[in-house]
């Protein structure tokens, strides 16, 4: 008897939603897409109390001159209960209606173009069963934009990171800055000594990348402070590189080293030479001259992939001392592995401020330090935020939350 | 001369490390044609580089082969090797195959170059086998907390040992997604700010090294 009054229940509701009538889609507005490069209308309207997954929505566009909805061609069908600002990837400071809005970005598509600078007439359409209502016709036309609001956040925070690297680098040059221990840089120069002793040559690779990736940049800085001790010890330095800048860069660095040294004599050209831009040739080769020459002591910096524990294994199998400092993260469990000391990723780029003790280089330390504090302060109060919202159900801490989203 | 060994360098480090940092934050497509211009000159010096690193290969090498130094003789595979691959894909227009027959230079690189370099990926294996032979003996507190925690995450990644210990795959999920993954993120952090700082610094000419000389 329930079952029979539930279903002629559900029945006669069902029968009531079919005959609810559609209207036409409320506050519509077409405007150019904002912070976007060109090419791209952006279409908004008002929720209506009917949306739902059985009514959907039709966009359409055509030429500007068309004032008939019915003539425009469409260019997006979906269903009601879809589309709608907050599923759109902006900021909540450039958004001009309330996220619970339709949203659709009229674009080029198949049959249909759109141009910067040229008019174009768009309409939007509710339909349900056969009922089709249409909005007013409204005109607008796309242009490119000078700038990106959704990444003003990103750019605030770069520039006062920025601003605070420098306050931290003439902060260092009027206080003294503590550096804690970092056992991998002190053993550069227990390495260059055992190879010294040994009559054997110092290892250097400068990594796979060249010299975009800031970690070969900051690998070339440490090859110029390990020459310069090699130079004074008066030790063989050999430098295999995998790209061809890298290794004219690196031959620069390396003919300085041995000038403040003063040793210009004993310095080669050929200790910075290419082998091959190819991964695993370029790893035989160096698994080649480990075997053969011996070296007593391997660095690995830079920028590795599957080669790394082929390199230092190989190296460990040789007896020399290995230091390797990436931040490959990926690779960074090979290297802890196989090497006597590894510097941990942002170690690598502390390297030379640490070789140096030269303030500036010890400023920008500082800088960082404070740095991760802030974000460490910032994802804890995101954690706390978070919380918040999800038990009282605000909404007033998204808009913080979506302030520290998508920084990348 | 300091103007252009020192000055020089800096001024355009200066001035290109600004424009690309700001053509990040602009849309327009100017800002993307100035940098797919920027990425294909990118390229063709790259290309032009390359006449470097031949010349200092073949430099290398040759040198060894004059002194017949220890191992000269793989010196001399490396040009022969080096400078046959060149004719024989300049007499095959660098086609590996011509209307469904394998060339010379197809027949080098599917048969020649690709075992070789399968071998030295496929040598991974085993490095990794004694590797962890190495890193696993329990010395040590943290060689034992990395060794249970290793045996846990193998035991929880196959089938015969979720099997056995059906634990094993809830622990090792754990481990990878809580542990693992905020350690990583941790070390992601720090380097990306290590990278932010050492772009300002470079951009600025705080950081000059990486040009050579001095500190004038």
């Amino acid at each position: 008897m329930v079952v029979w009054t539930l279903l002629v229940f559900g029945w006669l509701c069902s029968s009531a939603l079919a005959q609810i009538s559609i209207s036409a889609p409320q506050d519509m507005r077409v405007f150019d897409t904002p912070s976007d490069g060109g090419g791209s209308l952006t279409v908004q309207w008002a929720p209506s109390s009917w949306d739902g997954p059985d009514a959907r929505y039709q966009v359409l566009a055509g030429d500007a001159a068309v004032t008939d909805p019915a003539a425009l061609t469409i260019i997006a069908e979906f269903p009601g209960n879809s589309k709608y600002v907050k599923d759109a990837k902006t900021a909540w400071w450039t958004r001009n209606v309330d996220k619970t809005w339709h949203q659709v970005l009229v674009r080029s598509a198949k049959g249909f173009e759109v141009k910067d600078g040229i008019f174009y007439a768009v309409a939007v359409a509710a339909v349900q069963g056969d009922q089709r209502v249409f909005s007013q016709v409204l005109v607008a036309s796309p242009s490119p934009d000078w700038f990106n609001w959704n990444q003003l956040n990103n750019l605030i925070i770069a520039l006062s990171f920025g601003g605070l690297v420098f306050y931290s680098i003439s902060y260092a040059k009027r206080h003294e800055i503590f550096l804690r221990r970092i056992p991998g840089l002190d053993a550069v120069d227990e390495a260059i000594g055992r190879a010294t002793e040994l009559g054997k040559p110092i290892l250097y690779l400068t990594g796979a990348h060249d010299l975009h990736d800031p970690s070969t940049i900051a690998a070339a800085v440490i090859l110029g402070k390990v020459a310069k001790r090699a130079a004074l010890y008066e030790t063989e330095l050999l430098v295999p590189h995998r790209e061809p800048i890298t290794m004219a860069v690196c031959q620069e660095i390396t003919k300085q080293a041995y000038l403040e040294a003063g040793k210009p004599d004993l310095f080669k050209e050929d200790a910075n030479f290419f082998i091959t831009a190819d991964q695993f040739s370029y790893t035989a080769a160096v698994d080649g001259i480990m075997l053969r020459k011996k070296p007593a002591a391997n660095f690995f910096m830079g920028a590795y992939f599957a080669e790394s524990l082929l390199l230092t294994e190989t190296g460990a199998s040789t007896g020399a001392i290995q230091i390797a400092g990436t931040d490959s993260d990926h690779q960074l469990p090979f290297f802890v592995t196989t090497c006597d000391y590894t510097l941990i990723g942002e170690e690598l780029y502390a390297a030379s401020a640490y070789l140096s003790k030269e303030p500036v280089q010890i400023g920008t330390l500082l800088g960082q330090d404070i740095g991760k504090a802030v974000v460490l302060s910032a994802i804890g109060i995101g954690i706390v935020l978070a919380t918040v919202g999800a038990v009282t159900g605000a909404q007033w801490p998204q808009l913080f939350l979506d302030l520290l989203r998508d920084l990348k | 001369m300091i103007f252009l060994r020192r000055q020089l360098p800096l001024l355009i480090t200066l001035v290109t490390g600004l424009l690309f940092a700001a053509q990040y934050y602009v849309p327009h497509p100017a800002s993307e044609q100035m940098l797919t211009s920027a990425t294909k000159w990118l390229q063709i010096v790259g290309g032009f580089a390359l006449i470097l690193g031949v010349t200092s290969l073949f430099h290398q090498h040759a040198v060894k082969i004059r002194r017949q130094e220890a191992g000269w003789g793989y010196s001399l595979v490396l040009y022969v090797g080096m400078l046959g691959t060149i004719a024989v894909g300049l007499w095959t227009n660098g086609k590996e195959s011509v209307e469904g027959t394998m060339t010379a230079f197809g027949w080098i690189y599917n048969y020649m170059m690709v075992p070789l370099q399968g071998t030295m990926f496929a040598i991974l294996a085993f490095f990794i086998a004694s590797a962890a032979y190495r890193s696993f003996r329990a010395k040590s507190r943290e060689a034992a907390v990395l060794l249970v925690a290793a045996v846990i995450v193998m035991m929880g990644r196959v089938p015969l040992g979720e099997y056995l210990i059906p634990l094993s795959g809830d622990v090792s999920s754990w481990i990878l997604n809580v542990l693992n993954s905020s350690v990583r993120r941790a070390i992601l952090i720090g380097v990306s700010l290590g990278a932010v700082a050492l772009s300002f610094k470079i951009i600025f000419g705080v950081e000059r090294s990486y040009l050579g000389g001095g500190k004038e």
